[in-house]
């Protein structure tokens, strides 16, 4: 009796599997609705096959329907072609869990590429997000962009073109971003408000800042920490900053490889980092007026080792230019030594800990660090007491390594 | 040849009404409570019996029509809001948010365009009815939309593109194009904490008098008079949001009022836009949560190199205003369900940051 339920579970589970449908689209003049359908009457554990071509969509389409994979011939064959965009804010939004992406392009969306939100065990693979004018104001401002979500992997994506981060990860958890490349955005990868993220393999060049670790406040999910960037290359990062001036990215200098800014728990280590004009890698405070009694704008426990760097320090801009022509040197690293804050009023001091070790440069000279000495979140550049030595500090445990579900 | 085809199909669709129209919308058999729950819900309006008419205007017993105090601008659009509540359960009243309706209720919102806006009572062209249905899972969204002769609503949960040709404001032939959203985009408004949720039935948009056959009225009287509604305090004990027009409210509690039916059933905790951090919700009374001298967080290009929100005595200088005003995709606030720029709610908008210190 027992066997025979088994068995017809067994079986249930097998019609399960071949039930699963393929819903096949094609480019064409009803391209819109026929995606759109497809992706409403997609059930969990559907396909959504995107022919190749290149779909001319007038709108944003939407997937909230939970594990089904929307793929493509290719990333650069199945075309989700979004310049004459007049509805939605992205081009792809997906609100549901166990998603997978693979294979196809979003080209011109009028705001973000692709977004998924509260998405849990979302993969991204073998994409390509794109502005195809290059690098402009009037580009989107994200092109991978997933926010609120958990068990987020990136992995073998393009992005080129977005106004404010090319791959960007917002208030998430659980994150692996790997072999993937960012060219001609103002932030190549952007970890933001997030916890436990593994950064490796990828490529940023070519952007105004390479990669970038945020925490921000009066976000709903903040205190960013435990994150690993490894393994990257992050070079010629020489793009003018082209992003809208409110956003914080537009205070991004020209010419930076990695940059921390707050967080606890940063590991920077095995990157290859070099030809970014003003510094290889800035670690700093967030700058302005705090507002939010619950945030902490200071980096800390932050790990910089075993990079090899390039070039750096010769084309400085933003705020460090003015600080270049007073004499001071770029360094490498430059951190602005920022150990106390102020947030809501109330002043407050932190233990900093900012461990350098074991990094080399590209022509075997010495690496170069610098502290500006601006002992306060957001002091003024012109108050820096800059020193070339950091005080070493007790070995900072690395975070364990990110675990994802999905295969 | 095509002619032909489309002559059957004509022929056929007028067969299977005159089948159908016996069976679910008999003469009294008023709302279809069962086939409304059911996984399988009527595929035309009529077939729901919320109304006696083909045209969706007279309501069957039960069904009560209401207003909001302070609509969500759909580019001029009108809209006819029924109530339906099963007799012996009403509604459980909320301070503060939708009332909480007990399976069965249905919320019944027509969308109609005048043909010409100086006259928006005149002649309508029907364009959706949306349904929201309180099932026992939760609440379910069946758009209906309407053809073009405004005789017959069909199930859409694909959403439609409707071009509508009508005389504007300055006595100027126009078009727009009306988009009936699909189901996700429903989720994009209606959703809370994950959940399908209703917006406009909250007390304070509710607590104003309603024109009914049989006189004027307060609403939310009306709704616990006719046992829709328990456990409402007297109108006058219950919070109430000023229309816009409403001259004689401070300019802050309308654009207040405006912004919380406008945006804040997505940028308030748990919405679909609470990634900012953002709350615009009547309730919030932190200058900074809801956006004063408050930056953008991934605003992107939206942002238009403006650095608040809301920049206090500068409304060029606010981000908000820069979205309210705008048409672009990738800038407008709201994302979805507008077209045009809504001059009467911004101008009360601009005056509010104007005037603020």
């Amino acid at each position: 009796m027992r066997s025979l339920a088994i068995a017809a579970v067994a079986v249930l589970a097998l019609t399960g599997v071949a039930d699963a449908k393929t819903w096949r689209v094609k480019p064409g003049p009803n391209a819109q609705t026929d995606l759109q359908s497809a992706l409403l009457s997609a059930k969990p554990g559907d396909a959504v096959q995107l022919a190749k071509g290149r779909f001319a969509l007038a709108g944003g389409v939407s997937l909230d329907v939970d594990r089904v994979v929307i793929r493509g011939e290719g990333a650069d064959k199945s075309i989700l072609d979004f310049t004459g965009q007049t509805q939605g804010a992205e081009g792809l939004l997906v609100t549901s869990d166990g998603v997978l992406l693979r294979d196809f392009a979003v080209e011109n969306a009028k705001g973000d590429g692709i977004k998924s939100k509260g998405a849990d065990q979302i993969t991204f693979r073998n994409l390509r997000v794109e502005w195809t004018r290059g690098p402009d104001t009037r580009n989107g401002a994200y092109g991978v962009y997933p926010v609120q979500s958990t068990n987020v992997l990136i992995e073998g994506v393009v992005v080129k073109g977005a106004s404010d981060a090319g791959i960007y990860v917002g208030q998430s958890r659980n994150i692996v971003v790997r072999d993937s490349v960012a060219m001609f955005n103002v932030a190549g990868i952007e970890i933001e408000n997030s916890f436990n993220a593994d950064v490796y393999g990828n490529t940023a060049t070519r952007n105004t800042g390479g990669i970038l670790v945020f925490d921000l406040p009066g976000l709903p999910q903040q205190g960013g920490r435990d994150i690993r960037v490894f393994k990257n290359v992050v070079s010629a990062n020489d793009t003018p900053n082209f992003a809208p001036k409110g956003n914080i990215v537009g205070t991004v200098p020209t010419g930076t490889g990695v940059l921390v800014m707050a967080n606890r728990n940063v590991h920077v280590f095995e990157n290859v980092i070099g030809d970014n004009g003003t510094a290889n890698v800035l670690i700093t405070a967030y700058r302005d007026e705090i507002k939010d009694a619950a945030y902490n704008p200071l980096p800390r426990d932050i790990v910089v080792r075993a990079n090899v760097f390039g070039p750096t320090g010769f084309k400085p801009a933003g705020d460090l230019a003015a600080l270049a022509a007073a004499g001071v040197t770029l360094p490498d690293i430059l951190w602005d030594g920022a150990t106390t804050y102020v947030a809501a009023g109330a002043p407050r001091a932190e233990p900093v800990r900012i461990d350098i070790r074991d990094n080399v440069r590209k022509d075997k000279s010495a690496v170069t660090v610098l502290s500006l000495g601006v002992d306060i979140a957001g002091g003024p550049l012109t108050e820096a007491q800059p020193s070339a030595t950091i005080p070493p500090v007790t070995p900072i445990p690395e975070p364990a390594p990110v675990k994802l579900p999905q295969r | 040849m095509r002619l032909r085809a489309r002559a059957a199909a004509i022929v056929a669709a007028v067969i299977a009404l005159a089948l159908a129209a016996p069976l679910a919308s008999g003469k009294g058999a008023g709302v279809q409570t069962a086939a409304l729950l059911s996984d399988d819900p009527p595929q035309t309006l009529q077939a729901t019996g919320l109304f006696r008419d083909a045209a969706a205007r007279e309501p069957s017993p039960g069904v009560t029509p209401y207003a909001l105090a302070t609509a969500l601008y759909s580019d001029g659009a009108i809209k006819h809001r029924y109530v339906y509540v099963p007799a012996g359960a009403p509604a459980r009243y909320d301070a503060e948010e939708a009332f909480d309706f007990p399976v069965g209720a249905v919320l019944v919102k027509t969308f109609a365009y005048p043909l010409d806006v100086r006259a928006p009572e005149g002649p309508q062209r029907l364009l959706e009815t949306r349904l929201l249905v309180r099932r026992a899972e939760g609440w379910a969204a069946l758009p209906y939309v309407w053809n073009a002769e405004g005789t017959q609503a069909r199930l859409s949960p694909i959403g439609a593109t409707i071009p509508v040709a009508y005389t504007g404001a300055d006595g100027v032939a126009r078009t727009l194009t009306w988009q009936a959203p699909n189901r996700n985009q429903c989720k994009g408004c209606h959703s809370l904490n994950g959940a399908f949720t209703p917006i406009g039935p909250k007390a304070r948009n509710l607590n104003t008098d309603y024109p009914y056959a049989d006189g004027a009225e307060n609403q939310l009287a009306r709704w616990t008079r006719l046992g829709l509604l328990a456990d409402a305090p007297p109108p006058a004990a219950a919070p109430r949001a000023p229309a816009l027009q409403e001259a004689a409210s401070p300019v802050a509690l309308r654009a207040r009022a405006y912004l919380d039916v406008n945006c804040a059933h997505c940028h308030r905790p748990g919405g679909p836009a609470d990634t900012s951090g953002l709350d615009l919700r009547w309730s919030q009374s932190d200058p900074v949560r809801y956006g004063v001298e408050k930056r953008p967080v991934a605003a992107g290009r939206a942002s238009a190199d403006l650095e608040f929100d809301i920049a206090p005595g500068a409304p060029d200088r606010s981000i908000l205003v820069h979205r309210l005003a705008s048409t672009d995709p990738g800038v407008m606030m709201p994302e979805l369900g507008r077209s045009l720029v809504d001059d009467d709610g911004l101008a009360v908008i601009r005056q509010w940051i104007a005037e603020m210190k």
